[in-house]
């Protein structure tokens, strides 16, 4: 081959050959594993006929609706929450003052730690001889300890799970919902300023609209994410608070039903690819064109 | 003497602004330090001193709970074990995913957006869903309950991330550099190794250091992939919760002091992964 | 040292064809300025000559080599970049001595050679410092150095002024254009600017849309421009141009410009008479080539017009006049003492020996 070809031919292929080993191993382990799942859903454990044997047994199973329920229940609680709070923090960190920098990095801090160590430093508060019920006891507000975990008290392990994801996952949304406050260009602001708008009218007809990308963005990744909640519930509340990760693993792990598993999964990935749908229907994600 | 009211007053307004935003910040701290530095306490704290719920904090102190947790129960294999997974993750995910990014960044060919577009959509595929499924096939090829199976499954899990933030920090390195290498005697491959790649490796640690705190954290997978040779996170799911509560607390701390660590060390660049700058 | 040749050279980005067909013969030692305006393929064109894209059609010589697809380390080129690409994490030694390490060249010698490029480029204190401690004019000396350090047999330089504010351009041209003939380096030279063009070029190759419009001396290009496009890109400020007919007239051959019956002289008669019928034309003079009637110098085959001074652009050595005519509205250069003023009657003389026509339609000069 002439060194023209040659050369013409390496400066073709290279951004592919470079692209490649990302491509197939994607491929492999996205495309073979979700092929294996709809495999192993389908198929009957104990007959390994194809049919809906497992979502039947699912359906019969109570903690499969309360699944169900629970992982919605708390996605809806927890997540405005923490859209309140990301977006309430960002309107403080947006005036400069002395130590906004430590703020920003310690509210930050949460996108580090694991939701094992959360729901670990949640229950080092929250349990019978805690800080909470400590600090409570001492001063003499109350008389006996207040009961965050068992099953029992499983409105107050709702709580107690709430309260570890506001504490663990707000950074989540913040860092995205911070971005598109920080791109916000100042003259934007100063403008404002000049025309004489309020502090609540900046925010209303300035800054929310233009962080609304940003907003919807880090809704979508949030609410996908807690479609997956996972260890936070299963330390906290076992199997007390049922959610469809937990009972994904309590199947696989415990029960060694790899197909009823399966069919567990399959459930969170057409509801994450549902609520994926939806969202782009509703919102044209700008940020998916840059 | 009437202007000197007003602005007593507008004074008086500001200040009260201040104070309360200093307040907040204050608040906000405090809701994020307090619960890590309970932890650590709780971690060190005499269990007798924890046990006693008339004392508001413990006074005595011991390294006890950490060794016990570590030693005794065995849990310095399985933070061993994490800290190889995500080494591990880190070396295959950068060997995979580094020259993607930077044919991503450098160049334009047909089909480049869909990839970029599916890459951007695989960071927001459940990646749990991966994990059943690969028991099966780990069991039919071998990889069973073994580091390297972990490392893997963590890898499919970072690729996106590593694609795109190499992506972003090539690009951020003017193509004129290489251009200029290569006019003055170097190939392309050389021109990206001694010009390019000094250039990106700040960045580039600081990606790393992120894969790394996935990998660290990363639960679910790993408890499912894992019966013996488990992950930190995985062995605290299925052993720790049945120990006593020091032993819960010390497993915490070990949990959560490198990522902190790390983390500081690599705030700056938290530009590049998140798009916010800390001035 | 050595001649470019370029053949046939096309090189297409999707459905834009960038360098269209590009012919040019560069000498040993000339200095060659690719002017035009952006987007006219010029860039592309000395990436190609470079390497640093490869052509779609055509050739690249180096003298008897045929480089067209060897890569740039191959082609024993240098190159200033219009963004001085000075790597920010070599100090200015390091950068300016890059070409001779890699080429293997002894460490004492490479000391010599770089105290040498600095003198040339009078950088020599800050050898030692990085990039960003640098100023933008002074990188871009360091990536002048850089280029001569090694005997390059060409030398290739992109809108190396275009960063710079407007004094140190002027500065620098007069210092980019001394080094070479001092190195008598083949050099190809792209900008925009027509100035500089002027200035540094031995010949310029006026560009368009991937096409050369014409290649010339600056002398060549400002007094013959080859068609209408030239004609207006060169000199400045911008040539007058106007439409025009060819008429015939009691056997005469007379240019009507709205308004303004041109008698032509006979030899330009002639000219028109053989390019064809009569028509419509182009027709273009210089504001310098127009003159107040008490301020015809020597030599000018006058024609004079009557008009009002529409407005008036002191630049200080010189005035623009804008004159409204009969015809149209045309601008003339007169020195700044020149008393005029907005509103004025004036009676001007166009010298009919620096008038130009052009072809309506293929714009092309008849003369």
């Amino acid at each position: 081959m002439d060194a023209r070809r040659k050369a013409l031919l390496f400066r073709k292929l290279t951004p592919y050959l470079l692209l490649l080993p990302t491509a197939a191993y994607m491929l492999f382990f996205i495309g073979y594993p979700i092929a294996e799942t709809v495999r192993l859903a389908f198929t009957d454990p104990d007959t390994g006929a194809l049919g809906l044997y497992n979502y039947l047994t699912l359906a019969q199973d109570f903690h499969f609706w309360e699944a169900l329920r629970y992982t919605f229940l708390l996605a809806g609680v927890v997540i405005p929450i923490q859209v309140a709070l990301a977006l309430g923090v960002s309107v403080l960190l947006m005036r400069r003052f002395r130590g906004s920098g430590a703020v920003l990095y310690t509210f930050l801090i949460p996108l580090t730690i694991s939701d094992v160590a959360a729901a670990l430093i949640w229950y080092n508060i929250l349990t019978g001889s805690g800080f909470l019920n400590r600090f409570l006891l001492n001063l003499g507000l109350i008389s006996r300890p207040i009961q965050f975990f068992g099953y029992q008290y499983r409105d107050m392990e709702f709580l107690a799970i709430v309260t570890t994801e506001v504490w663990r996952a707000t950074a989540i949304v913040f860092v995205i919902v911070f971005a598109g406050f920080q791109m916000i260009g100042k003259d934007y602001l100063e403008a404002a300023d000049v025309f004489g708008a309020t502090q609540w009218e900046k925010f209303r007809y300035i800054i929310f609209p233009l962080v609304k990308p940003s907003l919807q963005t880090a809704l979508i990744i949030r609410t996908l994410f807690a479609m997956q909640v996972f260890a936070v519930v299963w330390i906290l509340a076992g199997r007390d608070i049922p959610v469809l990760a937990g009972e994904t693993y309590y199947w696989q792990v415990e029960l060694k039903n790899p197909n009823v598993a399966a069919a567990y999964a399959l459930i969170i990935a057409a509801i994450s690819i549902t609520l994926g749908f939806l969202y782009l229907k509703l919102f044209k994600p700008e940020y998916l064109e840059g | 003497m009437g202007e000197h009211v007003e602005s007593y007053k507008a004074y008086k307004g500001e200040a009260l602004k201040r104070i309360m935003v200093y307040a907040l910040a204050v608040i906000i701290v405090a809701w994020i330090a307090v619960p890590l530095g309970l932890i650590f306490i709780s971690a060190f704290a005499q269990p007798a001193d924890y046990y006693n719920i008339h004392k508001l904090f413990p006074t005595h102190f011991t390294l006890d709970n950490v060794y016990t947790f570590l030693v005794v129960l065995g849990a310095w294999k399985s933070t061993l074990n994490s800290i190889i997974v995500a080494a591990l993750t880190i070396l295959i995910s950068f060997a995979i995913g580094l020259p993607a990014g930077y044919s991503l960044s450098r160049y334009v060919f047909k089909g480049k957006d869909a990839f970029k577009l599916s890459i951007i959509g695989l960071r927001m595929f459940p990646v749990i869903v991966l994990a059943i499924p690969l028991v099966v096939i780990y069991l039919r090829i071998g990889l069973a309950d073994t580091l390297i199976g972990v490392a893997l499954a963590h890898t499919a899990m970072s690729l996106p991330f590593v694609v795109l933030i190499t992506s972003s920090l090539f690009a951020g390195i003017p193509v004129d550099y290489e251009e200029a290498g290569m006019v003055f005697g170097l190939t392309g491959w050389e021109a990206f190794l001694r010009i390019t790649m000094p250039l990106a490796l700040p960045g580039l640690s600081a990606a790393a250091i992120f894969v790394f705190i996935m990998s660290w954290n990363e639960v679910f997978i790993a408890s499912i992939l894992t019966l013996v040779n488990r992950t930190l996170p995985a062995d605290i799911l299925v052993s720790a919760l049945n120990a006593p509560d020091p032993y819960k607390f010390a497993a915490g701390f070990i949990m959560v002091l490198p990522a902190m660590i790390f983390v500081f060390f690599a705030r700056k660049y938290l530009v590049q992964v998140w798009g916010i700058s800390i001035k | 040292m050595v001649g470019v040749r370029l053949e046939n050279l096309v090189k297409r980005f999707g459905k834009v064809t960038a360098v269209d067909h590009i012919n040019l013969e560069i000498r040993d030692g000339e200095f060659v300025v690719l002017l035009g305006p952006s987007g006219c393929g010029k860039t592309t064109t000395l990436r190609l000559i470079a390497g640093l894209e490869l052509p779609d059609e055509g050739r690249v010589l180096f003298g008897d080599r045929d480089v067209t697809y060897l890569p740039p380390r191959e082609r024993n080129i240098s190159m200033v970049f219009q963004s001085y690409a000075v790597w920010p994490h070599m100090t200015v030694y390091e950068n300016i001595a890059f070409p001779m390490r890699i080429r293997k060249v002894p460490e004492d010698e490479i000391k010599r050679k770089v105290r040498w490029a600095a003198q040339l480029l009078q950088i020599e204190d800050l050898l030692d410092r990085y990039p960003h401690q640098l100023s933008g004019g002074q990188r871009q000396r360091v990536a002048v150095a850089r280029a001569i350090v090694v005997e390059p047999d060409v030398l290739l330089m992109d809108e190396p002024l275009s960063n710079l504010d407007a004094l140190l351009r002027v500065v620098m041209r007069s210092e980019l254009k001394k080094l070479q003939r001092r190195l008598n380096v083949t050099t190809i030279y792209v900008t925009h600017d027509q100035v500089e063009a002027m200035v540094m070029a031995d010949r310029v190759a006026v560009m368009r849309s991937g096409r050369i419009q014409q290649v010339g001396t600056p002398q060549e290009v400002y007094d013959k421009p080859a068609n209408v496009f030239v004609a207006g890109f060169i000199g400045s400020p911008r040539m007058n141009l106007f439409p025009a007919s060819v008429v015939e007239r009691d056997g005469a051959i007379l240019l009507d410009a709205g308004g303004l019956e041109v008698k032509l002289p006979a030899d330009m008669a002639e000219a028109l008479r053989r390019a064809g019928p009569p028509g419509e034309v182009i027709a273009g003079i210089r504001p310098e080539d127009i003159h107040p009637t008490d301020r015809v110098p020597p030599g000018v085959e006058p024609y004079e017009v009557e008009g009002k001074v529409d407005f008036v652009e002191p630049l200080g050595s010189d005035t623009i006049v804008h004159v409204e005519t009969s015809g149209p509205v045309i601008l003339m250069k007169v020195p700044g003492s020149f008393p005029v003023r907005m509103g004025d009657e004036i009676r001007v003389v166009l010298n009919l020996r620096k008038l130009h026509v052009f072809e309506k339609s293929s714009e092309k000069a008849i003369f």
